[in-house]
């Protein structure tokens, strides 16, 4: 045991000739390899933890470490200093940005009046709507694009603006989870009822009542919008659409650590956009819900 | 179906927060309303006058209608049939949004996204009302709620109380008609609540504003109103100020939802007289042929209790309430009653005492109901107190 391991515990003071439940000066300022903010840390959780962990940040740190093999050297940052150059990558990034705005806009302008409407006038509606926004995560995006594609009109075919309505239809499960927790969290029938009697229309009840205070839910059903459409594949291939996912499969059979770099670089932006949500969710005082 | 007068309006002209001159109260009328949610009747051609000026409760047990009713007076709620006047208008066919109604509600409706000030200025702002102003009478309501120091704080960062003052702020800077109340001490403490609920009847006075209030608490009702309206079933049942409510209760539903009531065996001896616990008195509701058993509804105070040997009373408890205590009395095996005495005189009591239960001199006119069948029934050992 190490120098620092505190042995004066609750369970000594409270065995034979212990206080029940008493506790020392020393048992709260607890301190040592074992303890952590006064209270003692398990094995068990340490090695659930290792291994959640591993699992998670092994395969990126591979990947990281392989971006940074570039030409053959051990670590250098070139591939990612190349990847504004690389042939077709600022039209892949400019189409996917393209697309994230387009489909998150129409995802909003549909799901946040659904969610509010639902849960003001048909509350019993919400179970049939968990049902039917699961659809999209069970139907495989394959016949999803495929049924699509069979039916659009030949003009939105030849626009990849197709692949956005798309997208729209993909991101449902998770921009109405996410709203939909947002509203549960208000009690909407008040605010809209005391915004009603102080003399809001609906409209002003609407835009300056419910809409900032589920501004943490909005947030949330955009950064899970965006995240989608920057990371969907499958879709994107089928529609022959260069979006960013199908650029780093493509430059990846000629140039792996570049095509590497680049998803390591957009997991990065996605990360620094899911802790500034919840940065801002929590400088609201935890009023509203994390939802991301 | 009941319709009952204006009063006089039991508050006192009070002040206009602009112009500091006397404004005079809204009378409200609620006409046959009738509201109908599938094969549930909410209210049933209910009819209520409120005076200028006037606090009414709502009193009733749990889906008896009343936050229905008050639902409806606001415009959050379509009635089925029936129609409400304010200030003689007819605005039964006005969205909420028009109707200037001020309201409170049970649970804290403060915009959760702006500040104490700004919630107050909601309204004033709707109303076009320049900034400079809107913040002059938004600070000059929190002040009157004692909350001007409160004003840059968030809804979460306020108590309970607090919400609830600073909702009443916001209800009353639109100026509004009438002031509506749906149960809002309710989620409070005990202390906080009664210190709101003076605060709430002092500033409605000074304001003289015609307020209708929603409570199932009797005591908030008794406590607070000019009048009480106690409902039933979607229906009025009695309307009365709270002394007349508990004094001479017009049903039997009445007289046991207010206050405590005991059912004491009686027989009807001759038109409106009736015989209970050896004294033949005139009674209130005593229809029946000579010789009937009837239930006599007496109050606790209204009955006297006297130590004998050989009494067939047994005290069963003795409760301290201040100057009075509660004293309950098993008389026989399927009757009970609770009898109110001086505490001075409840200390010679104790469970197991033999007591003899009389009449007070006071006691005129009770209510007869009809016998109830657990004391026709005699089975089991339950008291009969309500």
């Amino acid at each position: 045991m190490s120098a620092g391991v505190s042995v004066t515990g609750p369970e000594v003071l409270s065995g034979p000739g212990g206080l029940p439940g008493a506790t020392t000066a020393a048992g709260r300022h607890r301190k040592g390899l074992l303890y952590w903010r006064g209270r003692r840390l398990r094995p068990w959780r340490f090695a659930v933890l290792a291994v959640a962990g591993a699992y998670f940040l092994v395969p990126l740190w591979a990947a990281f470490r392989f971006s940074l093999a570039y030409n053959g050297t051990g670590w250098s940052l070139e591939a990612y200093v190349d990847l504004g150059s690389q042939q077709g990558f600022a039209p892949a990034i400019w189409l996917s940005a393209q697309l994230a705005i387009v489909a998150t806009g129409l995802e909003l302008v549909l799901m946040v009046p659904t969610a509010i409407y639902v849960h003001l006038r048909l509350p019993k509606v919400k179970r049939v709507m968990d049902f039917v926004t699961s659809l999209p995560i069970v139907v495989p995006p394959v016949v999803l694009i495929l049924g699509v594609l069979a039916v659009a009109p030949e003009k939105l075919k030849a626009t990849p603006f197709l692949l956005a309505l798309e997208y729209v239809v993909l991101a449902v499960p998770l921009s109405w989870r996410a709203l939909d927790a947002g509203v549960r969290a208000l009690d909407v029938h008040t605010l809209v009822d005391a915004s009603r009697s102080l003399g809001g229309g609906w409209a002003v009840t609407v835009l300056r009542v419910l809409l900032p205070n589920m501004r943490v839910a909005i947030l949330s059903a955009t950064v899970l919008t965006v995240a989608l459409v920057l990371g969907e594949f499958t879709m994107a291939s089928l529609d022959l659409q260069q979006t960013f996912p199908t650029w780093i499969y493509v430059y990846s059979q000629s140039n792996g650590h570049v095509s590497v770099a680049a998803a390591m670089l957009s997991l990065f932006v996605t990360w620094v956009v899911l802790v500034g949500v919840s940065a801002l969710a929590g400088r609201r005082g935890g009023r509203e819900i994390a939802l991301v | 179906m009941t319709t009952v007068s204006s009063s006089e309006g039991a508050g006192v002209p009070g002040i206009d927060l602009r112009g500091g001159h006397v404004r005079g109260g809204t009378p409200v009328v609620l006409s046959e309303l009738t509201c109908v949610f599938g094969s549930t009747v909410a209210l049933d051609g209910f009819s209520l006058d409120v005076g200028p000026g006037e606090l009414l409760a709502l009193l009733g047990p749990s889906g008896c209608g009343k936050t229905t009713a008050l639902r409806i007076l606001a415009g959050f709620q379509e009635a089925t049939s029936g129609r409400v006047f304010v200030d003689g208008r007819d605005v039964s066919s006005l969205p909420a949004q028009k109707r200037g109604m001020g309201m409170v509600f049970q649970s804290y409706s403060l915009f959760p996204n702006m500040t104490a000030l700004d919630n107050v200025a909601f309204g004033l702002r709707l109303r076009k009302i320049g900034s400079g102003e809107r913040r002059a009478r938004a600070m000059a309501l929190l002040e009157m709620v004692q909350l001007a120091d409160r004003a840059g704080r968030y809804p979460h960062q306020l108590s309970g109380g607090q919400q609830q003052r600073v909702a009443l702020a916001r209800a009353l800077a639109i100026e509004p008609q009438v002031l509506l109340l749906d149960e809002p001490l309710s989620a409070l403490d005990a202390k906080v609540r009664a210190q709101l609920r003076e605060e709430i009847r002092a500033l409605q006075r000074r304001l003289f504003i015609t307020t209708v209030f929603v409570t199932h608490d009797q005591d908030e009702a008794l406590t607070m109103a000019d009048r009480v309206a106690v409902m039933r079933g979607g229906r009025l049942e009695q309307v009365g100020p709270p002394a007349e409510l508990y004094r001479s209760p017009e049903t039997p539903f009445v007289a046991e939802f207010v206050g405590t009531m005991n059912r004491l065996p009686g027989r009807l001896t001759s038109a409106g007289r009736v015989s209970v616990l050896g004294r033949e008195l005139g009674a209130r509701g005593a229809v029946g042929g000579l010789g009937t058993e009837v239930d006599v509804l007496v109050r606790p105070e209204d009955l006297m209790l006297s130590p004998a040997p050989e009494a067939s009373g047994i005290v069963t408890s003795v409760t301290f309430r201040g100057a009075q205590s509660r004293v309950e009395v098993l008389l026989s095996a399927d009757l009970g009653v609770k009898v109110d005495v001086a505490s001075a005189k409840a200390v010679a009591l104790s469970p197991g005492s033999l007591v003899e239960v009389e009449l007070s001199p006071a006691c005129e006119r009770p209510l007869v109901d009809k016998k109830s069948s657990r004391q026709a029934e005699a089975s089991g050992a339950a008291p009969a107190a309500i």
